[in-house]
């Protein structure tokens, strides 16, 4: 068993499982699995899972269309958008 | 894969209502069903959507249809063979000033009369359900415990696994050009993928819906607005209900996960197909959680997007046949309600497109209202 989404535990297995389902695309296997959902919001993990699904489809990485990057780049407490006087 | 050259129904648009009238007409035997999607679906309002599911209405219509609703999520999981991470942990509307008291009471004994077992409570009731709220900021609340979120995408999920096993075509990555009409009659609808044969369009591309009305002529009041929403991470479980303020336009959930899930609206916010996310956004939420429930604000902010409110001028949707072009019908303008409706709401127009007739009215939602004077629901809140 290989780990390759470390904050939700996703499994390669998995995602092989779900691609031979029909998610073939990243942000379709994102919102199946949650992988790349987690604090890491897959800096980790979105690597390989691109590798993964190239290989699968027979395809190189370029040609994959990559996933949203969704601000913020790092988890931050919310109180750091707020009034600071109040914390 | 090729895909179907004719079919007796397109259905435009693969969100959760797409899918659900895709399931609900195989269900009902008609399986010569074509969808398309030009994203993946549930790619647009229910993809992005906090996964409500809410039955405290102000309009008779909008209750019984919600509560109509519930009694199908709660079978669901059955139904399709997925979980869809259904908490039916309540809703939870804060009255902050004496009108909405006053509003809450009123709405609450039109609820009751209906069966839904909602009831208003004082700030200290609301503090025993939800410990961390700042219950000397509000005035009391209603609570409704059969109210509730689930997870968008695996209803998706469900309803186009369960079509497509009774039959029915589901194209993704398809992206309708034009439709084509003649004498008033829909004739075909033409894809990037090529062209669909068919004489019944079903028009449920959510803020897309008023596009797809210009493609045969026809004139909708639909306005697309950008919603905003975020997500925090995992933490235990320290929150039942989804709490909401129509006054504030805030509404906040504990996910299955353990995510923090929420969104506020912006009066200010323009219609327009602007679908990026903002700073102003996560400013604006986080000072009006940290009147409400301020020991949210430790909590750690991991992602925000945002997807489009399918707004009507009663914030009603558009449900049925249009004039002059009678066989396309309408399935939109949820106005930012469409996913907690959509197991009743798929069902009737699943009726209307194999009876004919419909269990539950929906005359008073035909496109043509918007001519005359309208009745609107006024607890719309994100």
């Amino acid at each position: 068993m290989k780990i390759v989404c470390r904050c939700e535990d996703v499994t390669e297995e998995e995602i092989i499982e779900a691609i031979d389902q029909g998610y073939t695309t990243l942000e379709e296997l994102k919102r199946h699995l949650r992988v790349g959902t987690g604090p890491c919001q897959g800096r980790t993990c979105m690597k390989i899972i691109e590798k993964i699904l190239a290989k699968k489809l027979g395809k190189n990485i370029d040609e994959l269309k990559k996933t949203t990057i969704r601000p913020p780049l790092k988890p931050v407490p919310l109180y750091i958008y707020g009034d600071e006087d109040e914390e | 894969m090729k895909m179907k050259s004719k079919a007796e129904v397109v259905i435009i648009g693969g969100g959760v209502t797409g899918c659900g009238v895709a399931y609900n007409l195989a269900k009902k035997g008609l399986t010569d069903v074509v969808l398309v999607e030009k994203n993946y679906l549930a790619s647009g309002a229910t993809g992005r959507c906090g996964g409500g599911i809410r039955q405290q209405f102000t309009t008779e219509w909008n209750i019984k249809l919600a509560m109509e609703s519930v009694k199908k999520f709660e079978k669901m999981n059955e139904e399709l063979g997925i979980d869809i991470e259904y908490e039916q942990g309540g809703y939870l509307i804060i009255a902050v000033d004496e009108n909405e008291v006053k509003e809450f009471k009123k709405n609450v004994k039109l609820q009751n009369k209906l069966g839904l077992d909602s009831k208003f409570i004082s700030p200290s009731e609301a503090k025993e359900i939800v410990p961390y709220l700042n219950e000397e900021d509000i005035l009391g609340a209603t609570f409704c415990q059969s109210d509730g979120h689930a997870y968008p995408f695996r209803v998706v999920e469900g309803y186009a696994k369960r079509a497509e096993e009774m039959g029915v075509e589901i194209n993704r990555f398809t992206e309708v050009k034009s439709i084509k009409k003649e004498n008033g009659e829909i004739k075909s609808v033409m894809t990037n993928r090529g062209e669909i044969k068919t004489n019944i369009v079903v028009n449920a591309a959510g803020g897309y819906s008023r596009e797809i009305g210009k493609m045969v002529g026809v004139k909708m009041p639909n306005k697309p607005f950008r919603h905003e929403i975020l997500a925090t991470e995992r933490y235990k479980h320290i929150l039942d209900p989804m709490i909401i303020s129509f006054k504030y336009g805030i509404y906040f959930s504990q996910q299955r996960h353990g995510e923090i899930v929420g969104g506020i609206g912006d009066p200010d916010e323009p219609s327009s197909y602007n679908i990026k996310s903002s700073l102003k956004f996560v400013e604006r939420f986080t000072s009006v959680l940290g009147k409400i429930l301020p020991a949210f604000k430790n909590l750690n902010i991991v992602r925000q997007w945002a997807g489009f409110y399918d707004v009507t001028p009663d914030a009603q949707p558009i449900l049925g046949y249009t004039e002059g072009v009678d066989t396309l019908i309408q399935a939109n303008g949820y106005s930012g309600h469409g996913f907690m409706v959509a197991p009743k709401v798929t069902e009737l127009i699943a009726e209307l497109i194999v009876d004919g007739k419909t269990s539950l009215p929906i005359d008073e939602l035909n496109l043509k209202r918007f001519e005359g004077e309208t009745v609107g629901e006024a607890y719309v809140v994100g």
